[in-house]
């Protein structure tokens, strides 16, 4: 299991945009680079990063190798319910990493 | 004697260096074009209107490996009116594409942070793609004092 990093607020009002911050501990090998025996190094990025709100989906993002290594992504969302989000990170060789924190709207 | 040396006794030495000159130790970056065609690709050719968008990136970064980047829309993110997406590029990594975010009126705000790697100094566009149809765009010139993915340094 990765190390996951998640900032987001433990309660919020109803209507409030909150900041939802996720860090996640990861290579993002390019690909492109030639390690010490002088053969480029396979990729291994994490291509997808989605976020859920009580199982809808309030963001998605595709990363590509020129994101930096432990991808950081920082986005906000309308606290609409109590509730949990998930977050899920995929990627190159089989990666996948999910995380949920849960979150109380009044 | 590798097969270069053996090319080089057969097409004569003045071409061989000629044609050695010419060989890229490494697989094509991204140009300016790669950039119009990555922007097209997402576009669909439909004009990019500048504004709107504001691009937070440091102008003179030292390390290109983690580069905070910002994207900000200015959208209401009402049903009838939000931004769906925004889309990173730059002009000289290897590949055009840095990111793609979808957004909804769940985000309550156009705002996406991460971090990015810069091989190069080189112009970093960001545009945003509104539920009306339309595309904004902001870019600015990035100067990296040490580059990202050129060696394994570990």
């Amino acid at each position: 299991m990765a190390n996951v990093l998640v900032s987001a607020p433990k309660t919020a009002k109803k209507g409030q945009v909150v900041e939802i911050k996720a860090l996640i501990m990861h290579v993002m090998e390019t690909g492109f680079r030639p390690g010490t025996n002088g053969r480029i190094i396979p990729r291994n990025i994490i291509q997808d990063f989605s976020a859920t709100w009580n199982g809808r989906e309030i963001f998605r993002m595709k990363m590509s190798p020129a994101i930096a290594a432990n991808p950081f992504v920082s986005f906000s969302a309308v606290a609409s319910e109590s509730g949990t989000i998930a977050f899920r990170w995929s990627g190159d060789e089989g990666f996948l990493a999910e995380h949920q924190v849960a979150i109380t709207v009044t | 004697m590798g097969p270069s040396a053996a090319l080089g006794a057969t097409v004569g030495r003045r071409s061989f260096l000629a044609g050695a000159i010419t060989v890229v130790p490494f697989a094509a970056h991204a140009t300016p074009d790669a950039l119009a065609a990555a922007v097209k690709e997402v576009t669909g050719g439909s004009p990019v209107h500048e504004g709107k968008v504001k691009l937070d990136i440091p102008p003179l970064v030292e390390n290109g490996n983690a580069v905070p980047l910002t994207v900000k829309v200015d959208s209401p993110m009402t049903p009838d009116d939000h931004v769906k997406a925004i889309h990173v590029f730059n002009e000289k990594n290897p590949q055009p594409h840095v990111f793609n975010a979808w957004l909804s009126p769940a985000n309550g705000r156009a705002l996406v942070s991460t971090r990015i790697k810069l091989a190069d100094s080189q112009k970093v566009v960001a545009i945003a793609e509104t539920s009306t149809g339309e595309f904004w765009s902001a870019h600015t010139d990035v100067i990296v004092t040490i580059a990202a993915c050129v060696e394994d340094v570990t």
